[in-house]
């Protein structure tokens, strides 16, 4: 079973932190920094296991960790899980034009919600990443590795959400508002007399 | 005026605004105490958001053990939002070991029966986090009516949570056995994959389920080969092999049904063949399933030519330059060790190479493969590659290493000599790494092989001239030096280079040694010790030995001051007795499993015979036990009887001899009446002491209303038996007994106060004294 998945920064700031086993909150912070610890000391180009530290267990689990630009995505596991498994759990998609059926969960995963997701959308969004985590891995172990039925199930609890929220929620339903919104072409240069507005490149929002 | 509460966006930006750590447990204990005092206050809007930037400072370290509360009343309410958050709350701040983790047993409980699929949802997940034994088995049944809910998405959650359940309330296996079979027929890849780890879970815990699943082993062999065969569902395929988890996890069943059962292996053998050849293992995901599939082969009972493509593909990726893959093929080829050393073995090279990874992962499997790898024939070659392992290996391995060797040289050392070498040659490298017992057991080593005395002692003594920093080397070299001074000085020994040695330059080694503060205590003794010895061994006159001695008699180390004070007298008073006591020592008697190993070797005669005579005592016993158990290629059963034959040598053997009978003792006599003490001392129980006090009457008339009492010091407890009568007849009639039991448990002298009356001769008489002469083995 999966013991622990913890992403911290380059400098050991955790950014995501679930135990799937009790442990108090000394020795979960304890952890979380014993891991950072072993995990830094790695060079780039070596193997992407370690043997666990004392805290979590000791040799007889593993910390399963890839290091994504200024990211490690660690998972603690016991020796029942598949490590070449929980590796492709972790992997970032392939640099090459996306195949069908190149799909690697997590991290691409969070890469669908989160739109090109990087570490301060980790970092502002943590009850958002806890939520989809929680899609894929419950109890330690794996729920769902299909990354549509993932993708589905969060946007169906977010507008459950977003129709709970009324009044409050008005800012958050006109910015979605905005963003269905299909716009004509836009000028790119609105010259009004001396005042000239450059308006920027939108993507769309589809 | 309160303040508007901050979003948690704003409050992370306002902690990473922060310049220092002061600085931000400043803005942060701000933010707790708004935090606290609206919990107070109670404004359920804004709970939510509240307890949301509560768990992000928990997720930093800081303490939010305040918020539990506030998760139950957040999970109790009817708003999705607020659901979300108070069990996200309740998986993160609360564990089973608080007693605020019961009281959302209820909330589940309505959540599970009555919610809406993502209420039921959230529901699962947080029991499955934290639910603990007493709140799974409230809800076990509640979990048990989901499992057969319409909606794939909870049915997938409630299997998990099932496998939880299952962990911590074994007994429930039995509600979640029966749907088993019928989630095995859905087609849902999420299903599936939580059902086949229900499964393996309850065969893990029970062989009776083990036995019960055994029928199911045709089905996953069908899906397991749909998943194969077919390029389907592109949704769970990664890297172009569909669903490898899934793969994964039915290949984990198959291995743990086919283990030791026949049939069941037949049934899996075609298909483990044709995932092994046809599995594109260019992607990782590929890789994954194949390690399963060869895990799953070589556990099961599998066709010999399918275990022989196993190991060989393990083989193949060991070669991989991808480092994960030969990480895994280490691990995967330990673990086969055991079992199939001679399919292993023909991979020695590669894992060898392995060994100078730069990797410390990999070079940490390497290691321990090859030293499981060494067996009699190839342990010189892989003594040699570790060695040189040894002198370049990272510091956390030096220890596993050197011990690594030490233990294969002695299970395996061709000769004596060799054996040796090695140990002298770790010493050196990594002396400090090496296991306490390595000096002992180097000392014994040496003492045993008379024949190499000469040469052992030549190379400790270089080694030692060498270097005087590595402790169990100069342990070592000291006590050889010592023993076997005679031996360094005669010159000329075939199997080393000559080397001249002057007695002083030996004694002036030794105390260089004694003086340097590298040497700890425990060395410092050595040395002294084997000063000492040179005094008789050395035939020069002793002034400088005498010296050293005395100068260390005053040494602020209280254990060689008192050596050196024993030496000095031995010097001074007792000149005569010094060539006795610093003879040659006799061979230590070694225990454990050296012992039997040891004598396994003596005696099958691999190395010439020790002479001292003890133990070729233990010769001859072997022997008499060889003949009778066939050979001495059972050291288990060798070793109990051995044990025995040692202990028993100096002594007889057998149980404790019985103890000599206790002479019986007349306390009393009068006018004919005698009465008379006999002890006994039962064997079970030391403290007891049994006294039978006997009545005898010889004389003319009858003794009548006999009673005898006794009184025992305080610390004895004393019990009185009934007498067998209360008359004696005259003229040696039937006498009276009467037993007594005294404890003595503290083994005091014992003193016994008699008081008798009876009638004789028509007089009614009363007697009282005191047994004084009991005889010592009484009460010893």
């Amino acid at each position: 079973m999966i013991k622990a998945i913890l992403i911290f920064n380059n400098h050991g700031k955790p950014r995501l932190s679930k135990f799937y086993q009790p442990y108090s909150e000394d020795t979960q912070q304890q952890i979380i920094r014993e891991t950072f610890h072993l995990v830094s000391k790695r060079d780039e180009n070596v193997c992407n296991f370690l043997e666990g530290g004392l805290l979590i267990g000791g040799s007889d689990n593993k910390l399963i960790y890839r290091h994504y630009a200024t990211l490690y995505f660690v998972f603690c596991v016991d020796s029942s899980e598949s490590e070449l498994g929980i590796l492709d759990l972790i992997q970032w998609p392939e640099q090459h034009p996306k195949q069908v059926g190149s799909q690697q969960v997590f991290v691409e995963t969070l890469d669908k919600c989160f739109e090109n997701v990087c570490e301060l959308d980790l970092i502002f969004h943590v009850d958002k990443v806890h939520n989809i985590l929680a899609e894929m891995v419950m109890g330690g172990m794996v729920l769902e590795t299909n990354m549509n039925e993932i993708v589905t199930q969060i946007d169906a609890q977010n507008k459950l959400e977003k129709s709970e929220a009324g009044l409050a929620g008005a800012p958050a339903r006109a910015v979605s508002a905005v963003k269905n919104m299909n716009l004509p072409e836009i000028p790119r240069n609105i010259n009004i007399g001396d005042i000239s507005i450059k308006v920027p490149n939108l993507p769309s929002f589809k | 005026m309160v303040m508007p509460s901050l979003k948690l966006q704003d409050l992370i930006e306002e902690i990473r605004g922060a310049k220092t750590q002061a600085q931000e447990r400043e803005v942060i204990q701000k933010e707790c105490a708004h935090i606290r005092a609206s919990f107070r206050d109670g404004d359920p809007l804004l709970r939510q958001r509240q307890l949301a930037k509560l768990l992000y400072v928990h997720m930093l370290g800081y303490p939010a053990h305040f918020g539990q509360m506030e998760c139950l009343k957040l999970i109790a309410s009817p708003r999705f939002s607020d659901k979300r958050v108070g069990y996200l709350g309740a998986m993160l701040l609360l564990d089973e070991r608080q007693d605020a983790h019961l009281l959302i047993t209820n909330s589940i409980k309505n959540d599970l029966s009555q919610g809406v699929q993502p209420v039921q949802a959230l529901a699962l997940c947080t029991l499955s986090t934290v639910g603990s034994a007493e709140m799974c088995r409230d809800l076990a049944s509640e979990v048990e009516k989901l499992l057969l809910e319409p909606s794939s998405y909870v049915r997938k959650k409630a299997v998990l949570t099932a496998v939880h359940m299952i962990r911590k309330v074994p007994e429930l296996s039995n509600i979640f056995l029966p749907p088993c079979a019928q989630l095995l027929r859905e087609r849902h890849h999420g299903i599936l994959l939580g059902t086949i780890t229900l499964i393996t879970e309850l065969c893990e815990r029970s062989p009776a389920s083990l036995k019960h699943f055994r029928k199911v082993v045709p089905q996953l062999v069908q899906i397991l080969r749909t998943l194969v065969t077919s390029g389907c569902s592109t949704e769970h395929s990664i890297s172009g092999v569909s669903d490898p988890f899934l793969q994964v996890q039915i290949l984990r069943l198959l291995r743990i049904l086919g283990q030791n059962h026949e049939e069941s292996s037949e049934a899996m053998n075609d298909l483990l063949a044709q995932v092994a050849t046809n599995t594109d293992t260019s992607r990782n995901a590929g890789s994954a399933v194949l390690f399963e599939t060869v895990l799953t082969i070589m556990d099961i009972r599998s066709a010999p030519g399918l275990r022989v493509l196993a190991v060989n593909i393990l083989g193949r990726f060991l070669l991989n330059s991808d480092k994960n893959i030969r990480y895994v093929a280490l691990t995967s080829l330990l673990r086969l060790v055991q079992s199939d050393h001679s399919a292993v073995q023909r991979h020695r090279p590669t894992v060898v190479e392995c060994l100078q990874e730069p990797d410390y992962s990999l070079s940490r499997r390497a290691l321990e493969l090859s030293l499981a790898l060494v067996n009699s024939s190839n342990v010189r070659a892989m003594t040699q590659e570790l060695q040189s392992f040894l002198e370049a290996c990272p510091p956390d391995l030096r220890a596993d290493c050197a011990s690594g060797i030490l233990l294969a040289a002695e299970r395996f050392a061709p000769t004596k000599r060799w054996h040796i070498d090695t140990i002298l040659r770790v010493l050196t490298t990594a002396g400090t790494h090496v296991r306490d017992d390595a000096v002992a057991n180097l000392t014994q080593l040496i003492g045993g092989a008379q024949e190499l005395h000469a040469y052992s002692v030549r190379r400790l003594y270089s080694a030692l001239a060498e270097d005087i920093s590595q402790q169990p080397l100069v342990q070592v070299a000291s006590w050889c030096i010592g023993e076997y001074g005679d031996l360094l000085l005669e010159g000329s020994c075939e199997e080393t280079e000559p080397l001249q040695v002057e007695e002083e330059e030996v004694l002036a080694l030794l105390e260089r040694v004694l003086q340097s503060h590298l040497s700890l205590p425990a060395t410092r003794g050595y040395a002294l010790t084997a000063l000492m010895k040179l005094s008789t061994r050395f035939h020069g006159d002793n002034n400088r030995i005498r010296q050293v001695v005395s100068i260390y008699g005053s040494c602020l180390d209280l254990e060689l001051q008192q050596r050196a004070v024993e030496y000095n007298a031995l010097f001074r008073k007792y000149d005569h007795m010094r060539a006795a006591i610093l003879e040659k020592m006799p061979l230590a008697e070694r225990s454990g499993p050296q012992a039997e190993e040891q004598a396994e070797e003596e005696g099958r005669g691999a190395s010439p015979a020790p002479t001292e005579p003890k133990t070729s005592e233990l010769l001859n016993l072997l022997d008499l036990l060889d003949d009778s158990s066939g050979g001495a290629q059972h050291p288990a059963p060798l070793c109990p009887s051995l044990g025995d034959a040692v202990g028993c040598l100096p002594a007889m053997p057998g149980a404790p001899p019985p103890l000599a009978p206790i002479l019986d003792l007349r306390v009393f006599e009068r006018q004919g009446l005698q009465l008379t003490l006999s002890f006994e001392r039962p064997s079970g129980v030391p403290a007891l002491l049994l006294i039978t006090a006997t009545a005898t009457n010889s004389s003319g008339s009858d003794v009548t209303h006999f009673v005898c009492q006794a009184a025992v010091p305080k610390s004895f407890q004393l019990q009185l038996q009934a007498p067998s009568g209360d008359t004696l007849p005259a003229q040696g009639g039937l006498p009276i007994t009467q037993l007594l039991r005294v404890l003595n448990p503290n083994k005091a002298p014992l003193r016994l106060k008699l008081r008798l009356t009876y009638n004789h001769f028509g007089q009614s008489v009363q007697e009282v004294f005191e047994v004084n002469n009991l005889p010592v083995e009484t009460w010893q």
